[in-house]
């Protein structure tokens, strides 16, 4: 094989390579689009008059979801599975937002944690490697970091509309949370750096907390239930 | 202080969830959750440590081949290297085997960074090793090919059917372009130590060489990965030094002796050198 007739052969390859990343990124964008729009409907829980019917905006979300699904199932037949991790980087951020926005309304409906195989079954996806297009381990606890912090600002915003209660909630299942983190021993990547921010968020929550019962209306909230 | 107490009490609820905290108990669902997370990710990284090692050994294996292949060009029995060389690659494709191992199973993208470097290195020392000997450029195809391996005595360790199983590691064209990237550096310094040596074919074998490379790699252009792009540069200044160096031949070549050769060529190599910089 002469010196011209390899560097074609690689380059034949390099291409091929080129258009498959082309197409991800096309089914990315759409995907991120939806997930925009999911996010849009979730938030409007912080809005005072949103904190009326959650359950309501839990269904919105719920159908959105359905549209990820056909774009995911879209995704998964643009590459080979066994080459996820070639092109993990494309759709890793938006897989992210999206265990969050998942985490996010299980929340809101249950008030848990959500299981990574709930993740996967909301996505339409796999837990296990093996079985195809799957749910990275660092990207799952990713996404619940991003529901921390969504959920520190809902302690402060439930406040103000009134709900007193909620957050006594939140500080629970945050601490819940953190310890849970603690357990794990992170490398110095994303994911740790991303956890180092949820000490904050603990912090806001613990403030609004303390805020609650020294005018003691976290005793008002609890007797109320 | 009744009144204190009295305030306390309500408050226990949230007391028990801190002391939860304090001592995790398996019992909380989530607490359970994160175990397992925390054995995936202990597993995983343990992997990446492993494969970062056996990369290493790969590399320095292989760089040190590659300082023993540029011996050729001072002594008399070339072949005696080249066998010695291959010992050498023989030790490090072992390694590679290891890796290949690791791997098995696996999503072998999802570990490319740990490996990369060794490998890179080691098509370098192959292709090099390859060059010294055929004058020619190794495939991705041969290179793959001598990376066959067969655990057949550790397969009755670990699997209960005790047949002897092959595995393969394949470099990815990725990290074949990148090490023949790094190749031309080593060409170009086998260019100037065989002029040292009174040999006047090699340079323009060599130069002949370097080019047809340099224009594959013109041809790959930036569809390649980012880091293509960077060694194109540094390829580029090679490539001119032996076309410097094959030009100085032709010209001064006619008119010095044969045993001077090598003290006017390294003489104008040295200040050759700071130009380039400034390029």
């Amino acid at each position: 094989m002469s010196v011209s007739d390899m560097f074609s052969y690689i380059q034949g390859f390099l291409s091929a390579d080129q258009d498959v990343r082309e197409e991800i990124r096309k089914v990315v964008q759409v995907l991120e689009q939806t997930a925009r729009e999911i996010l849009t409907v979730v938030q409007s829980v912080h809005q005072p008059s949103g904190f009326k019917d959650i359950p309501d905006k839990c269904t919105k979300a719920r159908e959105l979801f359905g549209t990820v699904r056909t774009h995911i199932a879209d995704l998964k037949t643009k590459f080979p599975v066994d080459q996820y991790y070639r092109f993990h980087e494309h759709w890793r951020f938006v897989l992210q937002r999206l265990t969050f926005l998942a985490a996010f309304v299980v929340y809101l409906e249950s008030e848990a944690l959500v299981t990574r195989e709930e993740v996967a079954q909301i996505l339409d996806i796999e837990v296990v490697r093996d079985k195809g297009f799957h749910l990275d381990v660092e990207d799952y606890l990713a996404g619940v970091l991003i529901m921390a912090s969504e959920l520190s600002r809902l302690a402060v915003n439930s406040v103000t509309a009134g709900d007193y209660n909620r957050p006594l909630r939140i500080s629970n299942f945050i601490n819940d949370l953190d310890s849970g983190f603690r357990l794990l021993n992170l490398k110095n990547d994303p994911l740790r750096k991303r956890y180092d921010g949820l000490k904050y968020d603990v912090k806001k929550i613990e403030e609004v907390v303390y805020d609650l019962s020294i005018r003691g209306l976290a005793k008002e909230a609890k007797s109320d239930q | 202080m009744n009144k204190r107490g009295g305030e306390g009490h309500p408050q226990k609820n949230g007391n028990a969830a801190q002391h939860c905290e304090a001592s995790p108990d398996l019992s909380s669902p989530v607490i359970a959750a994160f175990k397992v997370f925390q054995m995936e990710l202990d597993a995983k990284h343990d992997k990446y440590e492993r494969l970062v090692k056996l990369s290493r050994d790969v590399t320095i294996e292989s760089k040190r081949t590659i300082f023993l292949l540029h011996r050729v060009t001072s002594v008399p029995d070339a072949e005696a290297i080249l066998n010695e060389a291959d010992g050498k690659l023989s030790g490090v494709r072992e390694k590679i085997g290891q890796i290949a191992e690791e791997l098995r199973g696996e999503d072998i993208y999802q570990f490319h960074r740990a490996f990369t470097a060794g490998i890179q290195e080691y098509v370098e020392a192959a292709s090099f090793q390859h060059y010294i000997r055929h004058r020619s450029l190794i495939s991705l195809e041969e290179i793959n090919a001598r990376l066959v391996f067969m655990t057949g005595d550790e397969g009755c360790a670990d699997t209960p059917s005790s047949e002897p199983h092959v595995i393969t590691f394949q470099v990815m064209p990725a990290d074949y372009l990148l090490g023949v990237a790094d190749l031309t550096g080593e060409l170009m310094r086998l260019c100037i130590s065989s002029v040292g040596n009174g040999d006047i074919d090699t340079p323009f074998q060599l130069s002949q060489f370097l080019r047809q490379i340099h224009d594959g790699f013109s041809y790959i252009g930036n569809t390649g990965p980012y880091e293509v792009s960077k060694k194109l540069h540094t390829l580029r200044q090679s490539l001119g030094k032996v076309e410097d160096a094959c030009y100085t031949l032709r010209v001064r070549g006619s008119e010095i002796p044969k045993h001077m050769l090598a003290d006017v060529f390294s003489s104008r190599n040295t200040h050759m050198d700071p130009e380039e910089a400034v390029v």
